[in-house]
């Protein structure tokens, strides 16, 4: 089982990387910030970074103001 | 005059930490400006500015800045407020264009950043530089502070060293207002304080 945003949860499954998981969860923002485990996964990995069974996933998304 | 005066009424104990702390601001519009002059009034030691905009009047509606800086770069004004503050506050203030390449360099003497930025897409970048290169050190970042009212929806969430303030959804697009975004702004500083005093949430 994979928490999302300490909030959703999620099936985990083998070899789910975080793009299956953004994709899984329906998050379309394209401006995001994504930590698996309190560690921040850079954008261009999201294809390649598996997501560990148990793991806390949060996802931000980045809004326009300042 | 005694100086330390100004801290008084501080949080007993607060000022002999938050004097030995650098803070890093990425930005000094809405959320820089306000989180600075907060910081500064909580006793931080030094600041480092930074920022490639001069004020405009359109500026005036929610950044700590008055008529008379118009035109003035924001770093120099800024630290004008924020030395008229408390003159024994130390600013380094950067009239830069901040970029993934010259964001660690400038802000590496920093114990905390605090990502004070407009565009999502510049905030994107910098929580990404930032956490690559210093995975330890604290980003206090703001999403989502504009429209008014709603101020139940402003939150903060944290993972890891990040730390995020607003309410995630509101954009810019819709208008911004001084109290909404100030309490943003105010949210960064009142969780960098925290950090700097007790150290970061697990």
């Amino acid at each position: 089982m994979i928490l999302i945003n300490n909030r959703d949860k999620l099936e985990w499954q083998e070899g789910m990387t975080v793009r299956a998981l953004l994709t899984e969860m329906g998050y379309t923002y394209t401006l995001i910030t994504v930590t698996v485990n309190g560690e921040l996964v850079p954008k261009e990995n999201y294809e390649e970074h598996l997501v560990p069974d148990g793991a806390e996933v949060t996802v931000f998304h980045l809004a326009h103001g300042g | 005059m005694d100086i330390e005066e100004i801290f008084k009424r501080n949080v007993p104990g607060t000022r002999d930490i938050l004097s030995k702390k650098t803070v890093g601001i990425a930005g000094c519009g809405g959320l820089g400006s306000n989180a600075a002059a907060a910081l500064t009034r909580a006793g931080i030691g030094k600041l480092i500015i930074a920022d490639f905009d001069v004020v405009e009047l359109s500026n005036l509606n929610r950044q700590y800045y008055f008529l008379a800086d118009v035109g003035k770069k924001k770093t120099d004004a800024l630290a004008a407020h924020l030395l008229a503050i408390n003159p024994g506050l130390a600013v380094e203030a950067h009239f830069i264009e901040l970029t993934p390449d010259n964001l660690c360099e400038l802000f590496k003497g920093a114990d905390l950043l605090i990502e004070a930025f407009d565009k999502a897409e510049r905030k994107a970048w910098l929580i990404e530089t930032w956490c690559v290169h210093f995975p330890h050190k604290p980003v206090v970042c703001a999403s989502g502070l504009s429209g008014y009212g709603n101020t139940g929806a402003l939150t903060v969430r944290r993972s890891g060293n990040i730390v995020m303030c607003g309410d995630f959804e509101t954009d810019m697009s819709m208008g911004l207002t001084s109290s909404r975004v100030a309490i943003a702004a105010n949210m960064q500083a009142n969780e960098a304080i925290e950090i700097l005093v007790k150290g970061i949430k697990k």
